[in-house]
């Protein structure tokens, strides 16, 4: 079957590929684009690894089509932060020993930032149900959670200070 | 080494080295890596458990437009029965070739048959479904009870048990029987004046790694062949694959990417060898990544085992026997780990007489892969679930029952060696103050406690630090940083040479620009390749003081290296490592420290665990309340991924507790090979993990290092399992406990 020209915008950068009816969004990013951080655990949307957002809305790109990104917004982790400064959660990641491998580390950064954006001040329950999504078998949770609450607080604080 | 010493660098919690890339999503793992012309490659796998192959024809699949290359079995006809060394557990040549492409016969629902590379990964898959194969379906082997009895379906018709130096001579599914013993346990029984025993299960539990095996690889016939992997030990990977295909190994270069989590399951190869034939037949470079369900399937797991356990006291709480018979799942071919098994059983213990066997038993499951500290887990949840038992006869608190009977500096261990200084006394202690182990339990929750010992290990290591004119420096090491290694070895090396951590960059050599190093496997890489490290940085630092003397016509002895510095002991002089550097041109040119070691005395871990659990007697469903992990670290270099070590273990042990299993139908079929139904602990399923880190030196190591990697997924089994006995005053014997286990349990109970 020909292949679909689809023109979307992936961390806010106008972007057209040409794919195959059947390719997932998470084969368009990782074989067409190159854009290699949103990673595949599963192919089946239970482990989150390949999160990234839909005109904003948190999404396993393993369960969207690539021809779905026509006229969307896309983000993936190599939207987030900026070449030279990371975010903050991002940096609470780093700074909590939030991950050992890595390898599910995008997925959840990518998950945390649409946590927050939601929702600014969650409890330690919120958050580990907004991030049950996401599986880590490395750390236990523990740190990633600490992180991402520490992450909320400093968001607040500098929400306040810029008020 | 001193008993306390005074560190600048060691014990800070530094950010990561490779932090950036990691959060960024720059970092390259296993399947991150396109080469030009590169050609996919998919393999076909058995639909059934065990069969055998009375017909195989590929030629419509290779006939099909952009088919580039077919790999069988017959591809490896040329390789021997020999055995292989590295990765972890016992296995040969030929069983490694036959797992990695069935032979004439499939063992395993998932076991790979036919390999299949082309321009596309559709294309690979359309060509699979053209490949015609006639199975002669035969009757599947599934538990130990069933391939051990006399009348059982046989899995290979060479295999003879072996009972130490004596071999059988009727083929049987039993590859072997260990048996490990110490004085003598009937007069141990005797003395007794309380035994308990009991029968138990563990299931078939996978390592659970997020990131699927992967490979990009491209075979040269001009000696330039290299595999890109995602594997805990590249130097492994060249062995295996370089012997299966006849190379030399100085024509093949593997290359460690960012690994996706192992746990003991990315010690050995599945891809690579059939990748890089493939490619040999192609002249294509070729990638291969598995999904899901071919992890689940065809890789890793963890030995099921069924074991048997008996143990004897006096009144007193004195442990006078005790007494054991595990039998461990190999899966396909032999190789499990029930003689680690054996070994670790009661080695937290320091009782005089024991006695424990052992059998490795092949069925119709995936080959086992090591699963961190194999084969402890299994053994220690029957033998920790009955000293809980004891203790509740006794009277006795459990963590007090244990310090009675706690192995420590000299206790005699079942498998040769007396303990060299441990720390489970200290750990027990520690358990016992934590704020954790005073609070009052609410109704319908329980309390479980489990120690755990493991040995770990040394071995060799290479390091290779070389420095840049302006005082920096690259730490070339040869261990796949799994979880945080690259931070310990940048403070090691920065303590050391007395200069910044941020200074050092560390780096995972490929097989070319750094000499053998054994696999990131045993808990060893912080220790041993550690070592390798401090032996590069002093080797650093001779030669800096060298540079100096000569410069101050002083002799080498005169000069002292103090916080990065060269000082002339004869005069005013100083000169600091960055201006060494400089000046090297002048001196000699610039400086590079080797370490090359073969670690010996690796200093075992102990941990304890406290689980509290509540229990839902309407339901069975099983909550943590409250998890303490407490393990000796020896010397915390990062003490936050030492914490993190803990607190992944014992989140893995909690999954092995209450959730994880593989299912399999009668005609055993895996039912469940994804993560929707083989269900690993999610964020919320869990309390925070409260992490003790415990000191007590390991003397063998210049800072103090124990490997942390392994002991925390050894005790949560029986801690969950006897929480939760503990919850509903019924007796726990086999895992996991999920829902309707433990309704069952509860219901039985009346």
């Amino acid at each position: 079957m020909a292949k679909l020209h689809i023109s979307t915008s992936i961390n806010g950068e106008a972007t057209e590929f040409l794919c195959e009816p059947h390719a997932t969004l998470l084969d368009v990013l990782r074989n067409d684009l190159q854009l290699t951080g949103t990673k595949e655990g599963c192919g089946s949307g239970d482990c989150g690894a390949c999160s990234v957002t839909v005109d904003g809305r948190l999404t396993c790109a393993c369960l969207v089509l690539g021809v779905e990104a026509q006229g969307r917004e896309i983000g993936t982790i190599e939207g987030v932060g900026s070449s030279d400064k990371l975010s903050v959660i991002q940096e609470k990641f780093l700074e909590h020993a939030a991950l050992q491998c890595g390898i599910c580390t995008p997925g959840l950064i990518v998950s945390t930032q649409a946590l927050l954006q939601q929702n600014p001040d969650p409890s330690e329950e919120q958050a580990r149900y907004f991030l049950a999504g996401n599986l880590c078998r490395c750390t236990g949770y523990d740190k990633i959670i600490r992180a991402v609450l520490d992450a909320a607080a400093t968001l607040r604080a500098e929400q306040q200070g810029a008020a | 080494m001193s008993e306390a010493q005074n560190f600048k660098y060691i014990g800070r919690n530094t950010i990561r080295p490779d932090g950036f890339d990691k959060v960024t999503g720059r970092a390259n793992y296993g399947a991150d890596l396109t080469l030009p012309g590169m050609l996919w490659g998919k393999i076909l796998r058995s639909p059934h458990a065990h069969a055998n192959i009375k017909r195989l024809d590929t030629s419509k699949a290779e006939a099909l437009a952009g088919v580039h290359a077919v790999a069988t079995f017959a591809d490896f006809s040329a390789v021997g029965d020999e055995a292989i060394e590295g990765g972890e557990g016992s296995s040969t040549l030929l069983d490694l070739a036959r797992n990695i492409l069935a032979r004439d016969k499939v063992l395993y629902h998932g076991h790979a048959v036919v390999a299949i590379a082309a321009k596309t990964a559709a294309i690979a898959e359309q060509a699979l479904a053209l490949v015609e194969i006639d199975y002669e379906i035969l009757t599947p082997v599934l538990d130990v009870r069933t391939a051990m009895a006399a009348d059982a379906p046989l899995l290979h018709n060479d295999l003879y048990t072996q009972n130490g130096a004596d071999k059988a001579t009727t083929p049987s599914n039993v590859a072997a029987r260990h048996e490990f013993k110490m004085g003598d346990v009937a007069a141990g029984f005797a003395a007794a004046e309380i035994i308990v025993e009991r029968e138990f299960y563990t299931p078939t539990a996978h390592q659970g790694y997020i990131e699927p095996h992967a490979c990009t690889v491209r075979f040269d016939k001009d000696g330039q062949s290299m595999v890109w992997c995602s594997t805990q030990g590249h130097f492994d990977v060249r062995a295996s694959t370089a012997r299966l295909l006849g190379m030399e190994l100085g024509k093949l270069k593997v290359i460690a990417s960012e690994i996706g989590g192992g746990f003991g399951g990315k010690t050995t190869v599945y891809l690579e060898p059939v990748a890089l034939i493939l490619s040999r037949k192609s002249g294509r470079p070729v990638k291969m990544v598995m999904n899901r369900d071919e992890v689940f399937k065809a890789t890793g797991p963890g030995s099921a085992s069924r074991s048997w356990i008996k143990l004897g006291a006096k009144k007193d709480g004195t442990i006078t026997a005790m007494q054991g018979s595990l039998a461990y799942e190999a899966g396909a071919f032999k190789g499990s780990p029930v003689m680690m098994g054996c070994m670790t059983a009661f080695t937290p213990y320091a009782v005089p007489n024991m006695l424990i066997e052992g059998f490795d038993v092949v069925v119709n499951k995936a080959k086992v892969a090591a699963y961190r500290a194999p084969g402890a887990p299994q053994a220690e949840f029957a033998v920790e679930m009955l000293v809980n038992e004891l203790a509740l006869k006794l009277g006795r608190d459990p963590i007090d029952l244990r310090l009675q009977n706690a192995a420590k500096e000299g206790t005699q261990t079942i498998y040769g060696p007396k303990l060299k200084r441990v720390g489970l006394v200290e750990c027990l202690e520690a358990a016992r103050d934590s704020k954790h182990y005073q609070q009052a339990l609410a109704a319908n929750q329980g309390r479980g406690v489990a120690a755990g010992f493991w040995f770990n290990v040394g071995g060799q290591s290479s390091v290779t630090i070389n420095m840049n004119p302006d005082g920096t420096g690259t730490i070339v090491e040869g261990s796949p940083d799994i979880g945080g290694s690259r931070a310990s070895m940048q403070m090691m090396a920065a303590e050391a040479l007395g200069i910044a951590p941020a200074l050092l960059k560390p780096i995972i050599g490929d097989t070319e620009n750094v000499a053998f190093s054994a696999g990131t496997g045993g808990s060893r890489t912080t220790f041993a390749t550690g070592m390798a490290v401090i032996e590069a940085a002093e080797d650093v630092v001779r030669q800096m003081k060298q540079r100096a003397a000569s410069m101050w016509n002083v002799t080498a002895e005169q000069v002292d290296w103090v916080d990065g510095v060269a000082v002339n002991t004869a005069g005013e002089d100083r000169l600091s490592l960055a201006s060494i550097c400089a000046g090297a041109d002048r001196t000699g040119g610039q400086i590079s420290g080797r370490g090359n070691i073969n670690a010996r005395g690796a200093g075992p871990s102990f941990a304890v665990h406290v689980c509290d659990v509540a229990v839902d007697q309407e339901t069975g469903k099983v909550d943590i309340v409250r998890y303490t992990a407490v393990q000796d670290a020896g010397k915390a270099i990062h003490p936050a991924y030492v914490e993190g070590q803990f607190q992944g273990g014992a989140v893995q042990g909690i999954g092995w507790a209450l959730n994880e299993e593989y299912v399999y139908g009668a005609s055993g079929l895996l039912e469940n090979a994804g993560f929707l139904d083989y269900r690993i602990p999610v964020a919320s399923d869990l309390p925070m993990i409260d992490a003790i880190i415990v000191e007590v030196p390991n003397n063998f190591h210049p800072y103090g290092v124990r490997g942390v990697g392994e002991s925390g997924i050894i005790p949560p089994l029986a801690a969950v399992g006897y929480a939760v006995e503990n919850a509903i005053g019924a007796a726990v014997t086999d895992l996991p406990l999920s829902p309707p286990r433990v309704l069952q349990l509860v219901q039985d109970r009346g």
